[in-house]
């Protein structure tokens, strides 16, 4: 990029934006997490890119297609960044929401130094263009490769009340690095899924216990499926966005040797665990139990003692 | 789905030098209204696109009662529906208003 940067230009002030991310809109947390006045949107509401399919179900559509694109300056430096409305058809990707992200996937592919914020919201694939949706997750799952092969950081943070689920989770997996809070769920299978396929017995989507502590922020951390675990606020994301990308690892045949490598030893330690207690004691915590009600403080202190990244599998 | 749209002209034009605003979003009981500084004077154009079908005398009302409380002079606002009762459609109407007056930041 340019070479001269006033890095004191348009930061925001240190004083901490405590709002929750949860509750925010997508437009909310990009307005946050960013310089002030320094996004700039492609393909905004105005131009009217609307789902072509969501009218023959008589469903309305929205004007961003429930995905906003664009780049702008984190403290200082040039990122490009999307966000997921998760409130909209619950951030599902559709033939417009996926291309819109394609297209900026391939846009910081191309420009090889800036780095990609993903500000996951999703249930999946949404099931009324399902095939134009998974398309999509395929070409967006491409094409971060790409961009990781071309030297980009693409760091993924997860926090809204849709979660990261289904074709957002697997697109979650081939980021650099993810951000999660204790309200973010990352998981492939979605709670009613599990217990439509399964049965009951097998996973009750009912008990919300066994949902965040099977899905949940804590159980992500602590299992090494994401690098950092924060508060449900605008300036903890922002801290771990600055500092995953940074600290993101390189790509290459080393590195996803090391991702197999870790996940098989996962597996090892793991897959004979009923639940996600039994994760958790093998995983040297003491007492299991405490670790939901835990303050965010103390859970990162013990995840931090608990797994250390220890090679540099993502 | 139904589309619905009413003219209207203004007392005077609104404030504020933004092209453009966007507020609320397209779910179960709410909306997203996008506003548009476009149009000539203090004329006022509002499109509605809703899965709620056979509101349109509410809609009139409410559209007609926004124009003469926030005299949305120049604006166009279109709006995507999602089922909202008529007091949320009158809370976003006068929020975008709001929204391309202010100076943003």
């Amino acid at each position: 990029m340019s070479a001269v940067q006033i890095a004191s230009v348009n930061t925001p002030s240190s004083e901490p934006d405590r709002a929750s991310w949860y509750e925010a809109s997508a437009r909310q947390r990009i307005r946050s997490l960013l310089d002030a006045g320094s996004f700039e949107e492609f393909i905004g509401p105005e131009q009217r890119e609307l789902s072509p399919h969501l009218g023959i179900f008589n469903l309305p559509a929205q004007f961003d297609d429930g995905m906003i694109v664009g780049r702008g300056r984190l403290r200082g430096e040039p990122v490009f960044i999307a966000a997921q409305e998760g409130r909209f058809m619950g951030g599902a990707f559709g033939e417009v929401h996926g291309a819109k992200l394609t297209g900026l996937v391939r846009a910081a592919r191309d420009a090889t130094s800036i780095p990609l914020l993903i500000l996951f919201d999703t249930g999946g694939v949404r099931l009324q263009e399902a095939n134009a949706g998974e398309v999509a997750i395929a070409e967006i799952m491409r094409a971060i490769i790409e961009a990781r092969l071309a030297g980009v950081k693409v760091v993924g943070l997860i926090g809204g009340r849709a979660g990261c689920y289904g074709g957002g989770s697997l697109i979650a997996g081939c980021c650099s690095a993810l951000a999660i809070s204790e309200h973010g769920r990352l998981s492939v299978s979605g709670p009613e899924v599990i217990e439509t396929n399964r049965g009951v017995e097998e996973f009750d989507s009912k008990d919300r216990a066994l949902v965040w502590r099977t899905m949940g922020g804590k159980h992500r951390r602590l299992i090494g499926a994401v690098d950092a675990f924060v508060d449900d606020t605008m300036s903890a994301f922002r801290d771990a966005a600055v500092r995953l990308i940074e600290s993101g690892p390189r790509f290459g045949a080393d590195v996803l040797d090391a991702e197999q490598a870790r996940l098989e030893d996962r597996l090892a330690r793991f897959g004979t665990c009923a639940d996600a207690l039994d994760v958790w004691t093998s995983a040297g915590v003491d007492a299991a139990a405490a670790v939901p009600a835990l303050p965010s403080e103390e859970f990162i202190a013990l995840a931090d003692k608990v797994r250390s990244i220890r090679h540099d599998a993502r | 789905m139904e589309t619905l749209s009413y003219r209207h002209r203004a007392e005077h034009r609104a404030g504020g030098t933004k092209p453009m605003a966007l507020v609320g979003v397209v779910a179960s009981g709410n909306l997203e209204v996008l506003v548009e500084r476009v149009l000539p004077g203090t004329e006022c154009q509002v499109d509605i696109s809703t899965a709620a079908e056979g509101f349109g005398a509410v809609w009139e009302a409410v559209v007609a009662d926004f124009v003469e409380r926030r005299s949305p002079g120049g604006l166009k606002l279109s709006i995507n529906d999602g089922g909202a009762r008529p007091d949320t459609v009158a809370l976003r109407l006068a929020q975008a208003v709001r929204s391309i007056e202010e100076n943003d930041r």
